[in-house]
Formats: C-alpha cells, sequence, structure tokens
C-alpha cells in the first residue's frame, strides 16, 4: 500500500517534470507560444514588483521584457511568474518558466547540481543586515544572542550560519518562506535583525511601518551575484540570455540610448554597426533578426538607463552604481565583445 | 472472434470468451499491466530527463553538510556539523511533537466541548455550539495566522518582558522559563516517582477487588495523586532540607538583545499548538456528541433508577457504549491533526514541511527524492496513528453475544 502510494506520487512528479525538461530547444517553443514566461519575485522594489496599475516594473523584470524586445519585438509578450525563493528553482527545472530573473544568487552548486545556468550577473550585490536604530547597534559584529529574521531557501540563510560561525557568535534564525512574510514578522517586532542582499535592505526598508526607525550595518558579509538563470542544456537559449545582458553593456559603454538609436544605426563606428545589426549577422546566429540589440535598446534602454530608472537615482531606492558600474568607470560590469 | 458452432452436440459448451470468471481475469490483468507500465514510462521518463538536464539525483544528498540553522531543535544540531539527513530528523521530531502534544489537548478539549453541547444549562450549550461553529468554518490558515500575528505578536519586545514570577517570562520571542539541571542525586526522586505509581496502581487493582467483594468505594483518584505527585515532592522537601540538591534550575535573565538562559518555547510553535488544538477540537466535540446521542435514551434512564449521579452515569455508563462510535471517526481527526501541521510552513515554525521541502529542497534542488521521502513520512505517521487506534477501537468495541 505505502510503495504503492510513493510510487503513484513519484509517477506524478515525474511525469510532471517531463514536460518541461525534454524542451531542448527553448526559443523555438517561445517563439510558438508567442510570449516568454519570466520567474520573477513575489514583490521586490527596484527588482521585480507590480506596480499600483499591476504592470511589472525593476530590474530584472525589464532584463525578461528586453529578452521579449529581442525576440518578438515586443516588450509586452512575457508573463511574469511570481515565485517564493524556495520555489523559483524546482519552477525553472520543471519547465514553468523559461527564464528566471529574480534577484537569484550564481553559485557553483547551483549550476552543478540544479542543473541551472546563470549566463550573465546583471547586479552585484552582498549580504547586509538591518536593525531597529534604538537598538543602538552599529556593527554586524555586535549581533551576538540576537533573532534574525531571513527567508530560507536562499544563500542568505548559508551565509548567515556561517558569518556567526566564523565570528563565533550565537544567534537565533526565524525562516520565513516568502519575503513578504519574513520583512513583517522582523517589522512586527520578532526579530532584532533582517538579513538580505544589500539591495534588498534599502527596497525592503521602503516597506517598514516606519522606514527612519531602522538603519542598515555597514557590514557586507558575501558575494552575492545576482543574475538570470535558464536550464541547463539549452546553449542557444543561455546565449540569448547572456547576450540581451552584453548589449544593454555595450550599448551603454558605446553611448547608444533609448533616445539616439535609431540616429545611431547610421554610425561610421564599427562596434557600434556590429551591436545594431548594421554588420555582420550576430543576430542570426542565435536564432533572433540581425536588429535584435536595436529591438532591446528601443524599448528598455541600455544597462544604465535601466539602472537609473528601477534602482539608481532615478528610483527610489537611490542606489549608488559602486560595483555595478561599467568597468570603465571602475565597477564590475564588463561587456563581452560583439564580433 | 469466433463463436461457437450451432450444430455442435450436446452438452451445450458456452465460449470461454463468455465466461464471467475468464473475462474477470483477462480485465484485472489489462489493469495491472497498463498501471505498470505507466509507473514505468513515468519513472523511466524522470531518470532520462534528469539526467539530461544533469540535476543531480539520489539519495546521497542526506549525507552532505546542511549549513544553515534551525531555530527549534530536539537533536543537537548545528549548521557547521550536521547532514541534511539530521536537519530531516530535527523536522520531523518538530512534527511529531507538535502533532503529539496537540492530539492530547485537542481530544480533552473536544470532550470536554462535545459533553458541554450536551449539557441542560442553556448558556453553556449555546457557548459551546458558538465556539463549534465559528472554529470550523473559518479556515485553518487563517486561524493560524491570527494567532500568530494578532495575538502573539502584539507581545511587548524582550526589554519590556512580562514578569510572571517563579522565573517565568513573556514576550515577543515567546515563552521563557527555568530549565532544570539535574545533580547525580536525581535517582533519589526518580525512585520515589516508580514507587507512587506502582503504589498506586497496586491500590487500584486492590480497591477494585474490594469493591467487586465488598460494595466499598475507595478514593483511587485522590490517593493516585498523592502517591504519584505528593510523594516525590516529599522526598524533595526532605532532601532539599537536609542540604542535598537535585535538581536546580537556570534561570533566564537579560542579555543584550533578548533573555539568555533558561528554556523557550517559541511563539510559532504555540501559535501553531493553539491553532491545530481548537481547529480541531470543535471537530472532535462534533464526534463526542453524534457519538453519545448515539446511545439510547433509556440506558441514562436506566442508570438514573439505579441511583447513579449524572456524573457517574456519564462516565460509567454512556461514554463507553459512545466510544465505540466515537473512535473511528475521531481517528480520522487524529489524522487531520498531523497532517494540518504542515501549515507551520505559513507561520516559521520548523516542520518537516519547512525544513525539509522548504530549505533542503531548495539548497540541493533535489524536487523529486525530497518529495517522495516527505510523503512517504506523512503516509507512515498517518498509518501507524490508525493502526494504534484500531486496536484501541478493537477494545471498545462492542461485544456481540
Amino acid at each position: 500500500m505505502k510503495k504503492a502510494l510513493v510510487s503513484i506520487a513519484f509517477g506524478l512528479t515525474a511525469s510532471l517534470l517531463a514536460t518541461g525538461a525534454s524542451a531542448q530547444a527553448t526559443l523555438n517553443s517561445v517563439k510558438q507560444k508567442g510570449f516568454l514566461t519570466c520567474g520573477s519575485n513575489t514583490g521586490l522594489a527596484g527588482f521585480g514588483v507590480p506596480d499600483a496599475q499591476g504592470n511589472w516594473t525593476g530590474l530584472d523584470v525589464e532584463f525578461c521584457r528586453a529578452m521579449a524586445a529581442a525576440i518578438f519585438d515586443d516588450p509586452t509578450k512575457v508573463r511574469f511568474i511570481p515565485l517564493a525563493a524556495k520555489d523559483r528553482f524546482t519552477a525553472l527545472q520543471s519547465g514553468e518558466v523559461d527564464v528566471l530573473a529574480r534577484n537569484s544568487t550564481a553559485t557553483m552548486s547551483r549550476e552543478t547540481q540544479l542543473g541551472l545556468d546563470f549566463p550573465a550577473i546583471n547586479y552585484y550585490d552582498g549580504q547586509g543586515f538591518m536593525v531597529r536604530k534604538k537598538l543602538g547597534v552599529s556593527s554586524a559584529k555586535e549581533l551576538n544572542g540576537a533573532s534574525i529574521c531571513t527567508q530560507q531557501g536562499t544563500t542568505t540563510e548559508l551565509n548567515l550560519a556561517d558569518y556567526f560561525r566564523a565570528n563565533n557568535m550565537k544567534y537565533e534564525v526565524v525562516a520565513f518562506a516568502t519575503s513578504d512574510e519574513t520583512f513583517k514578522a522582523y517589522d512586527s517586532g520578532r526579530c532584532d535583525a533582517f538579513t538580505t542582499d544589500a539591495s534588498g535592505l534599502y527596497a525592503e526598508r521602503l516597506r517598514a511601518s516606519a522606514p527612519d526607525d531602522h538603519i542598515v550595518l555597514p557590514e557586507i558579509i558575501s558575494k552575492e551575484p545576482l543574475g538570470p538563470a535558464v536550464r541547463h542544456g539549452d546553449n542557444q537559449w543561455g546565449d540569448i540570455v547572456k547576450f540581451t545582458h552584453m548589449a544593454m553593456l555595450n550599448a551603454e559603454e558605446l553611448g547608444v540610448t533609448k533616445a539616439n538609436v535609431e540616429q545611431m544605426k547610421t554610425s561610421d563606428n564599427p562596434e557600434i554597426k556590429r551591436l545594431l545589426g548594421t554588420e555582420g549577422k550576430f543576430g542570426e546566429a542565435v536564432g533572433l533578426t540581425n536588429d535584435w540589440a536595436v529591438r532591446i535598446i528601443k524599448h528598455i534602454g541600455n544597462y544604465g538607463e535601466s539602472f537609473e530608472r528601477n534602482v539608481g537615482e532615478g528610483s527610489r531606492l537611490k542606489i549608488k552604481r559602486g560595483q555595478n558600474a561599467l568597468w570603465t568607470k571602475g565597477g564590475l560590469q564588463y561587456g563581452i565583445p560583439i564580433r | 472472434m469466433q463463436t461457437p458452432s450451432v450444430s455442435q452436440a450436446s452438452p451445450p459448451k458456452r465460449s470461454f470468451l463468455y465466461d464471467p470468471n475468464v473475462r474477470g481475469i483477462f480485465y484485472q490483468t489489462l489493469l495491472v499491466v497498463v498501471v505498470i507500465y505507466l509507473f514505468y514510462m513515468a519513472a523511466t521518463n524522470a531518470i532520462e530527463n534528469l539526467r539530461r538536464a544533469k540535476i543531480a539525483s539520489g539519495f546521497g544528498f542526506l549525507e552532505n553538510t546542511a549549513g544553515f540553522d534551525i531555530s527549534q531543535t530536539l537533536i543537537t544540531y548545528s549548521a557547521a556539523g550536521s547532514t541534511y539527513g539530521e536537519a530531516f530528523v530535527v523536522g520531523l521530531l518538530n512534527t511529531l511533537v507538535v502533532s503529539a502534544i496537540g492530539i492530547v489537548f485537542a481530544t480533552i478539549l473536544g470532550f470536554l466541548i462535545g459533553i458541554a453541547r450536551l449539557s441542560s444549562n442553556w448558556m453553556v450549550r449555546k457557548v459551546s455550539m458558538v465556539y463549534v461553529e465559528l472554529l470550523r468554518n473559518i479556515p485553518l490558515l487563517l486561524q493560524l495566522l491570527f494567532w500568530y500575528i494578532a495575538v502573539l505578536g502584539p507581545l511587548p519586545q524582550p526589554r519590556n518582558s512580562v514578569e510572571m514570577g517563579a522565573g517565568f517570562f513573556l514576550n515577543s520571542r515567546g515563552l521563557f522559563m527555568p530549565r532544570p539541571i539535574y545533580a547525580s542525586d536525581i535517582w533519589v526522586l526518580l525512585t520515589a516517582i516508580a514507587v507512587g505509581v506502582v503504589g498506586s496502581l497496586a491500590f487500584r487493582t486492590w480497591a477494585r477487588r474490594q469493591q467487586a467483594q465488598t460494595g466499598r468505594q475507595y478514593p483511587v483518584g485522590l490517593v493516585t495523586l498523592g502517591l504519584v505527585l505528593g510523594l516525590p515532592v516529599a522526598v524533595w522537601l526532605v532532601l532539599a532540607v537536609a542540604g542535598a540538591n537535585p535538581i536546580s534550575f537556570d534561570m533566564p535573565r537579560k542579555g543584550t538583545f533578548n533573555l539568555q538562559g533558561g528554556m523557550q518555547i517559541l511563539p510559532e510553535f504555540v501559535a501553531l499548538l493553539i491553532g491545530l488544538v481548537t481547529y480541531t477540537a470543535a471537530f472532535i466535540a462534533e464526534v463526542v456528541r453524534a457519538g453519545i446521542l448515539a446511545v439510547s435514551k433509556g440506558q441514562s434512564e436506566a442508570a438514573g433508577s439505579l441511583g447513579l449521579r449524572p456524573g457517574q452515569t456519564l462516565r460509567l455508563v454512556v461514554i463507553p457504549q459512545a466510544m465505540r462510535v466515537i473512535v473511528p471517526p475521531l481517528t480520522s481527526q487524529y489524522l487531520n491533526l498531523t497532517k494540518n501541521s504542515s501549515l507551520a510552513v505559513a507561520i516559521g515554525y520548523p516542520d518537516l514541511v519547512q525544513v525539509f521541502m522548504g530549505t533542503v529542497l531548495n539548497q540541493t534542488g533535489q524536487a523529486i527524492e525530497v518529495v517522495v521521502i516527505t510523503m512517504g513520512v506523512y503516509l507512515t505517521i498517518s498509518l501507524l496513528t490508525s493502526f494504534v487506534m484500531n486496536i484501541y477501537n478493537r477494545r471498545v468495541a462492542i461485544v456481540e453475544r
């Protein structure tokens, strides 16, 4: 009886898994469907959050829109599927989403054991802590004995354990399934500190009942390269993800913006000509049209524009470019040449 | 299809195709083959897809270091030294402890309310009716969130803990109480408890025999209480006066952020326990009421004419007969409570689903294995519960003569 039920369960899970993982050519199936399914955050200001009208906005959201622009010349042909941290990779593995742009950290085990690829890093981040001002704590090193709210199934949860062990401090972890529940628990006083990626701390602070009562501690305790993820094994699809990001980076570096992209088509600069498809057949090589980058820039803009609009000075988050500046300006964002 | 020749001589022989037995065997075999084929297809398909997607498979991950912490652990567990397998055990024990305590309290509360619904007192009857209708008609998840966010959430911050006396404190991080530390001469106390239990059992047997022979009744309850509780306390007092101290207490005291030392009961655990108990008790109350109503009125009247008081009638005549009706649906309620404990995930209590299906699944990515193990565990717990309850049911079932 028990065995039989277990095997039923096994069979069902398996057949669910079968539908997605067997899809080798994701690009073809996306073209056939007529839209892209994109796993997004359930709600993180600046990265993936629906606005008052129900339109998704954010850096990760615009990444998916850029892909839709490259494929369909229409950034609205995306269906966003909000995913909790603990469900996101299963959703990608099972084929529920075509790409996961959900501020997810690239790690070795996620690439090797979970069967995923992180073709590009669209935000370099690190983990930090937020506490109430009235606790009088000014450094993460003073958190010995604190209870800390975190979201389960994240690298954050693991870094937290590492950091307190390395510094020989005790803590009580309270883990929740979604970022919403986690932050609510912190805000209601269940925990002394709240931890997530630094960008997330600034975003969540805006939602606190009294944002000015909270401070972000200066320590950054980990490396969190955040980027879109795809399933292992479909390299063409991986390339599209990778070069969507690279096109946006190169556009910023070459000064191609949403406003001037049409004039730039007449440019004599060979790098711009290759990027905008007036020279060479780079788009066709990944199964797109040669004006793929024009479509991205026309609809979304370059990386810098997207950054400023969603998380930078033009947004409520006001995060500095820092590590996410172009390599020419002392940052880590380095666009692979298109040639 | 073959048809038998009409001209054939007697005895008239039907084709085996029309034999119901043969047909029965044929269709059943066909069904089994189809089912096995479906399972085989599903399993090979899954394995093939896992291999193609280069997703790790197998149960080896249980040996890997977990690397994350859990708030409530009944066994020794640390992020550094423990494996995913141990994280699984932690989650399993947390599920079992909340279910076991929940079942005990839900049974007590359920019986009280079920009996109260049949009370002759109008007020008691209506209050218990309102309780049942309110609790069982609101989804359990909402009730859990209510207890966690609305009731336990607004408790004071640690720096303003409510002091309840005797080393008990209450704040938004939970209930804090003194933790007993046992000294080496604890055996004296343990012996006293053992003597108390054995003594009270012996007294009970003796009192029964006396009642059977002479009709005299003895205060069994009081004597049992005195022996099981009174004796150890008396021994403890004597020891304390003599200067020995078998139990000392680690008192909670104020630390930088929170109280330190002592024992802590997490608010997540309390919210889940209250939610499960009050919700399931509403259903148990209805089961109990149905069981009592199933005992014919003549039984109570007969007991009354024998001179039994209402309490005695209920305890000695009605409940024993009602049990045979109560036990089977009661078992389902126990199973429901155990399975409902997986809603813990919504309020951050580290039960099996939260720890294993949440964190472990996500960190290892081995969805199929984790889901299969978790389903196997709930199935095993449920089957064991039914097994035990079925044995009990056989004992209380009516004996046919």
